[in-house]
């Protein structure tokens, strides 16, 4: 990897997210390559759960206040906190304000995490100075946009400039990068036909560029994406775009 | 208003096994959105103009009542009247001693939303009011008994068979015994009809766009011509329309008419956009011989100092419709309210109840492309999550969800039982995984995950949680 920074001293408290700790480890430890190789010195607090997503969106703030408060005593102490989700990033940089916003003194101190908080891709390219990867990899893959890096947080041409920067990957672009896949947390069991068929359409783009793996940045939407493509026995691979970057694609016999 | 929002996922499942209906979402989700992006790209202002948009519109919710007075007053001074109306029951009865006024019986209305949230038709026809909507895709839908598709292309679900079936009976009471198939033509014997409902009507009801305060105006901005045909044919005009619409000056709705086409339908500016304002004078060559117009609140004003106040910023353009992923897949009649897609899952609760359309807020993956687009800068999605939170709040989440949501809270709040659940979870998971070249999917799970297995695979967790391997010393 070609840091412009050299080593730092500045630490990283990286916050795995609920879908990276249960459903897709490698994630996490791809996440922790990613940002060793970049000279950041990085930690996981052991006492860190769920950013509190499922019940801000589902109307219950009281509970998603604990959840933020919960995450400001693991990660009050590290100059970064970076995450592998959009999604995750996004509650905490855009929605932890929000649901503080009378309250001195918790105010200033969800203001500062949430100041001091990234997702991984923009953060190795925005913040770190990172443009490039060193990494081969002959493979083809296209990029779907999940929606909350996207509009939240403006995540579009990190990813691509990353994944470009790996020898030999070739992108393909699909239709509608930047439609939703019909996973919106809760959402997808809450009215299954309709992101059954947003996903199915998805799918669709998906094959119809003919890469070896769809690639994204949430775990959530990876998951959807992937289930849809094997459910019509489509052999499309999915990955998260830290996987492709630290090269951890590449232990998956295709 | 009445809705049926609680049928929100049977009338979706329905709509999406309807290969027609997707192929008139078709043109919402791919063609209208091209076109605004075309046409929006064109205007380097774009951008300026929709914050100028939002500013004129929040100048004119923080002095609702001056400027709604002052277009009084100037609507006054040009032999108009105006009328307020609290409820619907209000509005539907002002109108309809306005037409008792008139001494006629035929009314002629172009599209008008507010009266479909009304129920304006309904209530004048059991009057013993003949009725006719003169806008062609209204027309269609008033014969087939049905609610708006759109709120821009009320009809554009149908397809030429489908009206010619429906204009093949509903037209042999005047003589059309002839069945018509060409589109061309049915357009032509939309146009015969409705031109003696024309000549023939007492009363025409339009609503409005925008109402100018300084100039006491009202604003049609149309496609067909029908509006103004409605508007200066017969010797009654009755204009209604939302408190909301007031803007305070013709500069201020000259932004607007730069957002409002390109917003809904790609056109640089539709075909017609008119202002009208009072009844015909002494040497006007038309126009009609009264001018009314019915202020409707309807639950608008309640939310005034609300996190939905900002709705109250919509100019009915249709662009978060047509951006947004699951209308372009269930269509608006998939509802149940005159007001459907991002906009309509905002109203519809303010407008009804939160009891009776709390499906709609949730029917949402919050991928925020609708406020990406909405010309006046309207947070749609959390506005959607806020009435999510009086829905909670009321005790009306349904109560397995709740309940989930208890133990994760609970959860997030024992950091050791969070972690011994999701290990648990990711073992069960790779228990009942099946192999497939060389991953491991889920192809039927229980309870809620019913929900994601019936249209999908899980890919199994590979290896124990992220949290256990990391306490273990694994780092890469």
């Amino acid at each position: 990897m070609t840091a412009q920074t050299s080593t730092t001293d500045k630490r990283i408290g990286l916050f795995a997210t609920c879908l990276v700790n249960t459903m897709r480890p490698r994630v996490g430890f791809a996440a922790l390559k990613l940002l060793e190789d970049a000279g950041y010195d990085v930690a996981v607090p052991a006492d860190q759960t769920c950013c509190g997503q499922p019940n801000y969106n589902s109307g219950d703030r009281e509970s998603t206040r604990s959840f933020a408060r919960g995450f400001i005593r693991q990660f009050a102490d590290y100059d970064y906190v970076v995450v592998p989700s959009g999604s995750c990033a996004a509650m905490v940089k855009v929605h932890y304000p929000k649901l503080f916003e009378d309250d001195e003194p918790e105010k200033t101190a969800i203001n500062a995490i949430a100041e001091r908080t990234y997702e991984l891709v923009s953060f190795l390219t925005d913040v770190a100075g990172i443009d490039r990867v060193e990494n081969a990899h002959a493979t083809s893959v296209t990029y779907h946009d999940a929606c909350s890096g996207l509009r939240e947080l403006k995540i579009k041409q990190q990813p691509r400039t990353l994944l470009g920067s790996v020898d030999g990957l070739e992108l393909k672009e699909m239709e509608d990068s930047d439609v939703c896949c019909g996973f919106g947390g809760l959402f997808c069991v809450k009215y299954p036909d309709v992101s059954g068929e947003m996903v199915r359409k998805k799918s669709e783009e998906v094959a119809k560029t003919g890469a070896e793996a769809v690639v994204t940045g949430d775990v959530g939407c990876l998951l959807n994406i992937e289930g849809a493509l094997a459910r019509r026995g489509d052999p499309t691979r999915a990955y998260h775009v830290a996987e492709v970057l630290a090269g951890f694609d590449k232990e998956d016999a295709s | 208003m009445h809705v049926t929002s609680e049928k929100f996922q049977d009338n979706a499942k329905a709509a999406i096994d309807d290969d027609q209906l997707q192929a008139g979402l078709f043109i919402f989700g791919k063609i209208f959105p091209l076109l605004r992006e075309a046409t929006a790209s064109k205007l380097p202002e774009f951008e300026a103009l929709r914050d100028s948009a939002r500013d004129i519109k929040i100048e004119a919710l923080n002095n609702l009542g001056t400027y709604l007075e002052a277009f009084e007053d100037r609507v006054e001074e040009a032999g108009g009247r105006v009328h307020w109306a609290r409820t619907a029951e209000e509005a539907n009865t002002i109108v309809e001693q306005l037409c008792e006024e008139s001494g006629g019986k035929d009314i002629i209305k172009s599209k008008s939303m507010v009266t479909e949230e009304l129920e304006l038709n309904d209530h004048l026809i059991g009057k013993g009011y003949n009725v006719v909507e003169t806008d062609l895709g209204e027309y269609i839908i008033q014969l087939r008994n049905e609610k708006p598709f759109h709120i821009v292309g009320p009809a554009l679900h149908l397809n030429a068979g489908q009206v010619s079936d429906t204009f093949y009976e509903a037209h042999q009471k005047y003589g059309r015994t002839e069945r018509v198939e060409d589109k061309v033509k049915l357009v032509e014997e939309a146009r015969i009809v409705l031109r003696e409902r024309f000549k023939n009507a007492d009363v025409g009801i339009t609503g409005a766009n925008f109402l100018v305060a300084e100039t006491g105006q009202i604003v049609l901005v149309t496609n067909e011509g029908n509006a103004d045909l409605t508007a200066t044919l017969p010797k009654r005009h009755i204009v209604v329309t939302g408190i909301e619409k007031v803007v305070p000056t013709l500069d201020d709705l000259s932004v607007f008419l730069r957002i409002l086409a390109r917003s809904a339908t790609g056109q640089d500016t539709s075909n017609y956009v008119s202002l009208y304002s009072g009844p015909r004078r002494a040497r006007d060559a038309d126009g009609p011989e009264s001018f009314d117009v019915v202020l409707v609140d309807n639950g608008r004003t309640d939310m005034l100092g609300t996190p939905v106040e900002e709705m109250l910023r919509c100019i009915r353009c249709g662009a978060c419709l047509n951006s947004c992923p699951v209308f372009t897949t269930v269509g608006g009649q998939s509802y149940g309210s005159v007001y459907s897609g991002p906009m309509g899952a905002v109203w519809t609760p303010a407008l009804a109840s939160v009891s009776s359309a709390a499906k709609l807020p949730n029917a949402s993956s919050f991928c925020g492309k609708c406020e990406e687009v909405c010309p006046v800068r309207i947070p749609l999605p959390s506005m959607m999550r806020h009435w999510r939170e009086k829905e909670f709040e009321a005790h009306l989440t349904p109560s397995g969800q709740r309940w989930g949501l208890g133990v994760w809270a609970w959860l997030g709040r024992h950091p050791s039982l969070y972690r011994a659940a999701t290990s648990i979870a990711g073992m069960g998971l790779r228990l009942i995984a099946k192999g497939r070249r060389g991953r491991r999917f889920v192809t039927a799970l229980p309870f809620i995950g019913r929900g994601w297995t019936q249209s999908r695979d899980l890919a199994a967790p590979a290896e124990p949680t992220f949290l256990s391997q990391y306490k273990e010393g694994r780092r890469r």
